[in-house]
């Protein structure tokens, strides 16, 4: 299947693990182009005029949930936001029910982040407009894994051959799932390292090299993403204290310097500073953070167009 | 009142009987086996074609009743039993109220008696309310008819506890069955910890954390003397351990489910909740290690782990969902699909491993075609082919992760004490 035959329109988003690359691909180059809308003086283009977005967001955001409305708003969508922070199961009404009130109101796309891991296979079941997974649970960040992506391949040119270290809480993070199976697809080699009680079992299975100790991982990277350290899982008892995570797996200059000397450095925040990732790391010159934040919107912007639209011919006039 | 089986293929594992013939049936025992019967004034059916078998003996179901009737009660329940070609079911104790005291256990048995297709057995707690600190009053419960005793559902934290009730419950020779998974280790996990969990970010249940729970009452098992039944073994570790244990003449049997010999945690990869169950499906190695446990006889029983669910309980996020699913009316078709079909297990042995030895290990009358014994038969089919289709079960608990599947082999008649409660398909009771 070429790019050229490849179509995302009506196209659930569910995760990269299912995605194939010409599909990857097309989104890739695709948000290059909306990439430049970004950057206009006036940025409204009337592309998805009269289409609808809901973000559907049972789990506090602010950089994905605000990312996801400039996506459509730019693009001339009318975008909705409902947050509730509780489960439906705490609520009382059911997601499937949640689901079909929104779709009784005529929405094109529901993004949605949820707590419980496989929420957005139950709404691509549940209701026909399109699902765009803003992450559920542990399992999923599908356009932060296509943000990341969109991040290597700009800044090295291609994916293919890369090694890239992914450090850091493995266990429980959706963005190193898509980010495994998004770079592996595009032929990149990925290490993951953390602390071993971070590191889901049998990991390995998924094709990457596992490490329980960063440096080793460090060593000679292109690319090192380091993903943020939740605090909870102190008090679940997976590591004993942030003082002693930052001192074995924090990534400071001298770790960095372990890696290529041009070792592209990301992190999908929020960051905590001094823990998982020290402030000079943070804000060197190798450090594409800020990038993946604009990259995030032009990839959202990018998926919008796609699942609603389906070609590749972007109507810029404003 | 007498009824002829005419012509089919009798297999009684129990006395070693596999022969072309017929059975009759008289004021609800079985009268004769073997040659031709003339009919007489006895209602003839047909079994030609078909396997004459000891009605099939399920020894882990979840009627829901009293207390949880959204997701079953006596009657759904047993119709689903008839419907599957199970004569007699042990129906599970963790209801609301639990089923702790002899009034509970006379209860159950008396509206069984009253609204039941089948035979109704039933399985008494082991501790008071399930929760696993006091005892409950086993010799009570025994004496109104329980015929095991367990906290299925929950395992029993404290060693302590459970030896008690190994020790107390062996005075009346009272069977414990014990859900063997260690909560500390599983307990906040969804689905089997391999592989598979880790691709989908969901909490693993270790295999682990049942071979060390399995360990554990083994242990306590041999130690006491008493006799212990575990359920659903899942693990390739516990089907070792109880193999060694057996080796040794500690007085332990084991069941396996069906979904546990047939499906692996690659069904999960879809997040259905259907697939959601406890102790969760397991990885490739496991089913190998679980097939071959049954086959040697370290595993005595095939039982279903029938657990069905409201509607509304189990149309939610993986997560959220309970664990189990109805398994009455797929466990003869699917065990003779992917046991028998596939070569692995000869018709004898699965009947031994669904009707004899379940009688065996809880002690009840039946399991055999001898003269004499009750007349709870099952004719089935083993080449009828069918497809899964849930919205006809007659189960309250309409999912299932067998969902759709094509099968070879179905019950085509049961028969309680005499009386044909299920033909071709349709209950009668």
């Amino acid at each position: 299947m070429t790019k050229a035959q490849v179509s995302l329109r009506g196209k659930d988003i569910l995760g990269l693990r299912t995605m194939s690359v010409p599909e990857i691909e097309l989104i890739l180059d695709t948000a290059r182009e909306m990439k430049h809308i970004i950057d206009r003086d006036i940025k409204k283009v009337p592309t998805l005029r009269g289409k609808s977005v809901v973000n559907l967001f049972f789990e506090p955001s602010t950089r994905t949930r605000t990312s996801f409305e400039l996506a459509g708003k730019y693009l001339g969508a009318d975008v909705v936001n409902i947050t509730t922070s509780a489960s439906s199961v705490v609520k009382g009404e059911s997601l499937r029910d949640t689901l079909l009130t929104v779709e009784a109101m005529g929405v094109d796309i529901i993004v949605m982040r949820h707590e419980a891991e496989g929420s957005a296979h139950f709404a691509a079941k549940a209701v026909k407009p399109v699902i765009i997974n803003a992450g559920d649970g542990a399992h999923e960040h599908p356009t932060q894994g296509l943000l990341d992506l969109f991040t290597v391949k700009e800044k090295k040119g291609s994916i293919a051959g890369l090694q890239v270290a992914i450090i850091g809480d493995i266990l429980h993070s959706r963005v190193a799932r898509s980010n495994i199976w998004g770079l592996q697809k595009l032929g990149a080699q990925v290490r993951v390292a953390g602390p071993r009680t971070l590191l889901p079992r049998d990991i390995e299975q998924m094709g990457v090299k596992v490490y329980d100790r960063v440096e080793p991982a460090l060593e000679g990277a292109d690319v090192v993403n380091i993903l943020r350290l939740q605090r909870e899982r102190q008090q679940k008892g997976l590591f004993p204290t942030a003082r002693e995570y930052a001192r074995i797996f924090g990534i400071n200059p001298q770790r960095l310097a372990l890696a290529q000397p041009d070792a592209l450095v990301m992190h999908p925040g929020p960051m905590n500073r001094g823990l998982e990732i020290s402030p000079e790391v943070a804000y060197s010159e190798q450090s594409a953070i800020q990038e993946q934040v604009k990259n995030g919107l032009a990839v959202r912007m990018a998926l919008l167009f796609l699942v609603l639209m389906g070609g590749t011919k972007i109507e810029t006039t404003a | 009142m007498k009824l002829l089986l005419k012509g089919g293929r009798i297999i009684d594992p129990a006395q070693n009987v596999d022969l072309v013939g017929d059975v009759l049936v008289q004021d609800g025992r079985i009268a004769k086996v073997g040659g031709q019967i003339d009919p007489g004034d006895a209602e003839v059916l047909e079994a030609r074609g078909l396997v004459v078998a000891p009605g099939l003996i399920d020894l882990h179901t979840h009627l829901r009743e009293p207390g949880l009737e959204a997701k079953e009660d006596i009657g759904s329940g047993t119709r689903a039993a008839a419907a599957g070609g199970f004569t007699t079911i042990c129906c599970m104790p963790n209801t609301r109220p639990v089923i702790d005291n002899a009034v509970l256990v006379a209860g159950v048995t008396q509206r069984a008696g009253l609204e039941g297709a089948v035979n109704v057995r039933v399985i008494g707690a082991l501790t008071k309310g399930q929760e696993g600190k006091e005892l409950a009053e086993i010799g009570d419960m025994i004496a109104a008819g329980a015929v095991a005793l367990s906290d299925d559902g929950h395992f029993v934290e404290s060693a302590r506890i459970f030896r008690t009730g190994l020790e107390y419950a062996g005075m009346f020779d009272g069977v414990v069955v014990s859900h063997a998974e260690d909560e500390s280790l599983a307990g906040d996990g969804y689905m089997h910890e391999g592989a598979v969990s880790a691709a989908l970010g969901l909490r693993g249940r270790p295999a682990v954390s049942e071979d060390i729970a399995v360990a554990r009452d083994v242990m306590l098992a041999e130690y006491t003397g008493a006799l212990l039944h575990i359920a659903h073994v899942s693990t390739l570790g516990a089907v070792e351990i109880i193999r060694q244990a057996k080796r040794r003449g500690v007085r332990v049997t084991a069941e396996v489910t069906p979904h546990h010999l047939t499906l692996t945690d690659e069904a999960v990869l879809g997040f259905d909740p259907a697939a959601k169950v406890h102790p969760p499906l397991r990885s490739g190695e496991h089913v190998e290690a679980l097939l071959a446990g049954l086959k040697d006889g370290t595993l005595d029983v095939i039982a279903t782990d029938h657990a069905p669910h409201a509607f509304e309980e189990k149309d939610v996020e993986f997560r959220y969902a309970p664990s189990g699913f109805a398994g009455l009316e797929t466990a003869l078709g699917v065990v003779l699909t992917e046991l028998y079909h596939t070569g692995k297990f000869t018709l004898p042995e699965l009947i031994d491993r669904m009707a004899a030895a379940p009688a065996r290990v809880f002690g009840l009358e039946g399991g055999t075609l001898k003269p004499g014994a009750p007349a709870d038969i099952t004719l089935f089919d083993p080449n009828q082919e069918w497809r899964v289709d849930s919205s006809l079960f007659y189960t309250r608990g309409k999912c299932t992760p067998f969902a759709g599947k094509s099968l070879k082999g179905k019950a085509v008649a049961t028969i309680v004490g005499g009386r044909v409660v299920m033909k071709n398909g349709e209950v009668r009771a």
